[in-house]
């Protein structure tokens, strides 16, 4: 297992970091909240990701991907996390498209060619709780001559707006099977505003009727393929956290360098150096379980499981420790919405409690070992 | 002395007769009563409540009636906010000077500026604001340099204050400024009350994370000051600054109580939001929630020995000086657990399909960290602890 980028990841990261940084920085992400856009990304940005091959780079080649592999995906994701930048990345290809790729028959794979090229977006429809339960829901589908009807209510779906389609989790009679619903005027969506000022939607499917071929897989044979794909996933939320943690960070030990107060830099008291230097521990123990992870997803998928709650775990822990530690060691300008320490505050805490928070993950890998 | 358990009867025969019943809830967000030339009422049991409590006297129990006081004894005080608290009456208002400026005037104060600016302030009838940072000076308040100049007849004034809360809300404020800048930092500094209305005082917003913007920046352009509003000896200001922190301090260990949710009940919000947990992970988040309400009985616990010290005439410099810091410190850490227990209902922005409870947890949440830096922030707390309390040695390092 490596735990390091390879060179080609690199450049990745490279490309990933200028790209952004002259297309995507922080700024733009404070007008797009200001602006309340109505899709809440930005959509020529989204498409020269897609020119950018962003959408390709874990798919096979028989797919029509780049065959490139999940750590250079999650170096993208780094960057996209340090810069906050806010794309259909996750919901559409990570999610969505993975699943696609381990269940879709031929006709359904006209989805996953649509979502590599950009030209449709789908937005997976699971969590009905507060907090992240994927496996507790009551969205159900019901056979009939033709097909089925679902009914149910799902929250939290990412990128949900003005998507073209979903991929909604329903019980079935055999189980917990997965259902491609194309956008339609009967499928009540309603907009979830929360703090990170990203695009989440509510949907309420009131009987609605879809044809045989919505059905994704075999029904009630779809748990191991969710749980992959949610891994998958949570991986790559992993490294947003990652890489918004570590720019926090960043601004954080420069701010140290700066203020002064009492005829001093305030980086000099020792209370805040040793905090800073636990910042600085917990970062890179969260980075090695980051790296692990994404290896993991390209080498064996055995333990993926193990290694995605690890870092999602960590790293979330990670997180808040800095966040907290970024507001109180800016002293009262680290409150104010001037500075973009807000904007990373209230992204890391929706990143860190969607696809399972810190107490899910815990939970969560204690399982995995104990049936080890 | 009336007997105390009279006196307990009558107050909550009082409270009962006299405070509406709309106004025996807890306070949502927006409708905190701020005393001022303007009071913002929303409803017309607020302003008969402000009145009725004001003609009371019951603003200030603890100060003498001739300062607009009830004159009531610290015990006295006790039995008012513990029937109060039963009942569920909120604050009748809030007003920094109260809290922080008024103990300060009534020690240090001459008789003319007690008669001036007590009375008003007792009344609810003038909002206070705190002119002490500025952007160079927070921690390090001490090396201030708004100017108050000497001309004779009045001071000038001239500078900039930064995060003043509410300073464009304000009627008067009470400013820190330098009157000597040839003397040693702390030996330069003298305390003046400033009319917000005078010309060459202008206000501008600050905007916070939680969305709102409750402090301001507020700057002094040849701003004439009477010289009877210079309160103590001149230079002799950081002493008294000194005094009225330690007020600010124990009155943000207190503020919490009058608006929703802070000082909320966390075991009680995990039930509404997370009846029965039973799955691993919320068991566990169940018994984080454990721990930090065990936290908190025991910071209430030392609240009221902090009081029966107090009451006893025991010194405790050391007690009073944990407050602050142990409270804002638990607030942030109950919020994050809150928030976890509440998954994303707690994350909602400017959304009406959250509950107006859900939405002011959010803000609640975002303002936390806001009270661990106001007044003092826990680092400083912490010096002060390991310094004035422990008397540990200087580093000689730094001055500060
Ligand atoms: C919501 C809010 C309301 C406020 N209201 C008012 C008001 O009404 N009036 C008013 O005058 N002020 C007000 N303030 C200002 C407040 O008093 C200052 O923000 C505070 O004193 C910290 O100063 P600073 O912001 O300049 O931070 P700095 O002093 O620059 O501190 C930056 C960081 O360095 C740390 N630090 C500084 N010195 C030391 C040291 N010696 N050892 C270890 N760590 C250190 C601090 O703890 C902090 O973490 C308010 C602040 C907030 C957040």
């Amino acid at each position: 297992m490596s735990l390091v980028y390879s060179e080609d990841d690199r450049m990745l990261a490279d490309t990933a970091e200028e790209f952004l940084l002259s297309k995507s920085p922080v700024a733009a992400q404070r007008t797009l909240r200001d602006s309340k856009s109505a899709l809440n990304f930005d959509n020529d940005v989204w498409q020269q990701m897609v020119e950018l091959g962003w959408t390709a780079i874990t798919f096979p080649e028989k797919l029509g991907g780049l065959e490139f592999g999940y750590k250079g995906l999650g170096a993208v994701f780094e960057s996209m996390g340090k810069h906050l930048t806010a794309s259909p990345l996750l919901s559409s290809v990570v999610l969505c498209g993975s699943l696609l790729e381990q269940l879709a028959n031929d006709s359904q794979l006209e989805w996953l060619n649509h979502i590599i090229s950009g030209e449709k977006r789908l937005a997976l429809a699971i969590d009905e709780k507060a907090r992240h339960e994927p496996f507790n829901f009551q969205t159900e589908a019901v056979d009939v001559a033709d097909g089925f009807v679902l009914s149910g209510k799902k929250v939290m779906v990412m990128d949900g707006l003005s998507a073209d389609g979903w991929v909604v989790s329903a019980k079935h009679k055999e189980g917990v099977s997965l259902f491609i619903v194309p956008f339609s005027e009967d499928v009540i969506v309603k907009r979830t505003n929360l703090v990170d000022s990203r695009n989440y939607a509510e949907l309420t499917f009131n009987e609605l009727t879809l044809p045989v071929n919505a059905l994704l897989g075999n029904p009630g044979d779809s748990i191991d393929a969710i749980n992959h794909s949610l891994d998958l996933g949570r991986l790559c939320l992993s490294s947003e956290i990652l890489g918004a943690s570590k720019a926090l960070f960043d601004m954080t030990v420069e701010y140290l360098k700066t203020r002064e107060q009492f005829g001093v830099k305030i980086g000099t008291f020792q209370a805040l150096q040793h905090r800073a230097a636990n910042c600085y521990v917990e970062l890179e123990l969260a980075q090695s379980c980051v790296i692990a992870a994404l290896s993991n997803a390209d080498d064996t998928k055995s333990d993926l499981g193990l290694s995605a709650s690890l870092a999602k775990c960590q790293v979330s822990k990670a997180a808040d420790l800095i966040t907290r530690e970024a507001i109180q060691m800016h002293g009262g300008i680290g409150v104010t919405d001037e500075l973009d320490i807000g904007l990373y505050l209230k992204r890391i805490r929706v990143a860190q409690m969607s696809l399972g928070d810190a107490d899910f993950h815990q939970a969560r890998y204690g399982e995995l070992k104990n049936k080890m | 002395m009336v007997d105390l358990e009279e006196f307990r009867i009558q107050v909550r025969e009082w409270l009962e007769d006299n405070c509406p019943e709309s106004l025996r809830t807890p306070t949502p967000d927006g409708e905190l009563i701020w005393g001022g030339k303007t009071p913002n009422f929303t409803f017309d049991d607020q302003r008969l409540w402000f009145e009725r409590m004001r003609d009371k006297n019951w603003f200030c129990p603890t100060w003498a009636k001739e300062y607009g006081g009830a004159g009531l004894s610290s015990k006295e005080n006790s039995v008012l906010e513990s029937e109060m608290r039963k009942l569920k009456c909120r604050p009748p208002q809030i007003n920094l000077g109260i809290w922080m400026l008024g103990p300060v005037l009534l020690k240090h104060g001459t008789e003319q500026q007690k008669q001036q600016f007590l009375k008003p302030m007792a009344r609810g009838e003038v909002r206070w604001c705190q002119g002490f940072s500025e952007p160079n000076a927070g921690s390090d308040l001490a090396s201030l340099r708004t100017s108050a100049q000497d001309m004779g007849d009045h001071y000038l004034v001239n500078g900039s204050k930064i995060w003043t809360s509410y300073g464009d809300k304000s009627d008067f404020m009470y400013a820190l400024v330098r009157t000597d800048p040839a003397a040693p930092k702390h030996q330069g500094i003298s305390l003046l009350l400033l009319d917000m209305h005078s010309d060459g005082v202008k206000t501008a917003p600050i905007h916070l994370i939680s969305g709102k913007s409750s402090f301001c920046e507020v700057f002094f352009d040849n701003v004439k000051v009477p010289k009877d509003n210079l309160v103590g000896e001149l230079n002799g200001g950081w002493q008294l600054a000194k005094e009225l922190l330690q007020h600010e301090r124990s009155a943000m260990s207190k503020f919490g109580e009058f608006q929703l949710p802070t000082h909320f009940d966390l075991m009680s919000l995990f039930n509404d939001y997370m009846p029965a947990p039973h799955t691993p992970s919320e068991q566990s988040l169940f018994y984080k929630a454990v721990e930090a309400d065990m936290q908190e009985h025991a910071y209430n616990l030392t609240v009221q020995r902090l009081t029966q010290e107090m009451q006893a005439g025991i010194n405790n410099f050391g007690l009073m000086s944990i407050m602050k810091l142990v409270h804002t410190e638990q607030e942030i850490i109950k919020f994050e657990l809150l928030l976890d227990a509440m998954g994303y209902r707690a994350l909602g922005w400017e959304d009406n399909n959250f509950t107006e409870q859900e939405q002011a947890i959010n803000r609640a949440w975002l303002n936390s960290f806001s009270q661990a830096i106001a007044g003092g922030s826990s680092e400083v707390q912490l010096n002060i602890i390991a310094k004035r309390v422990l008397q540990l040695p200087e580093n000689k390092g730094a001055q500060t």
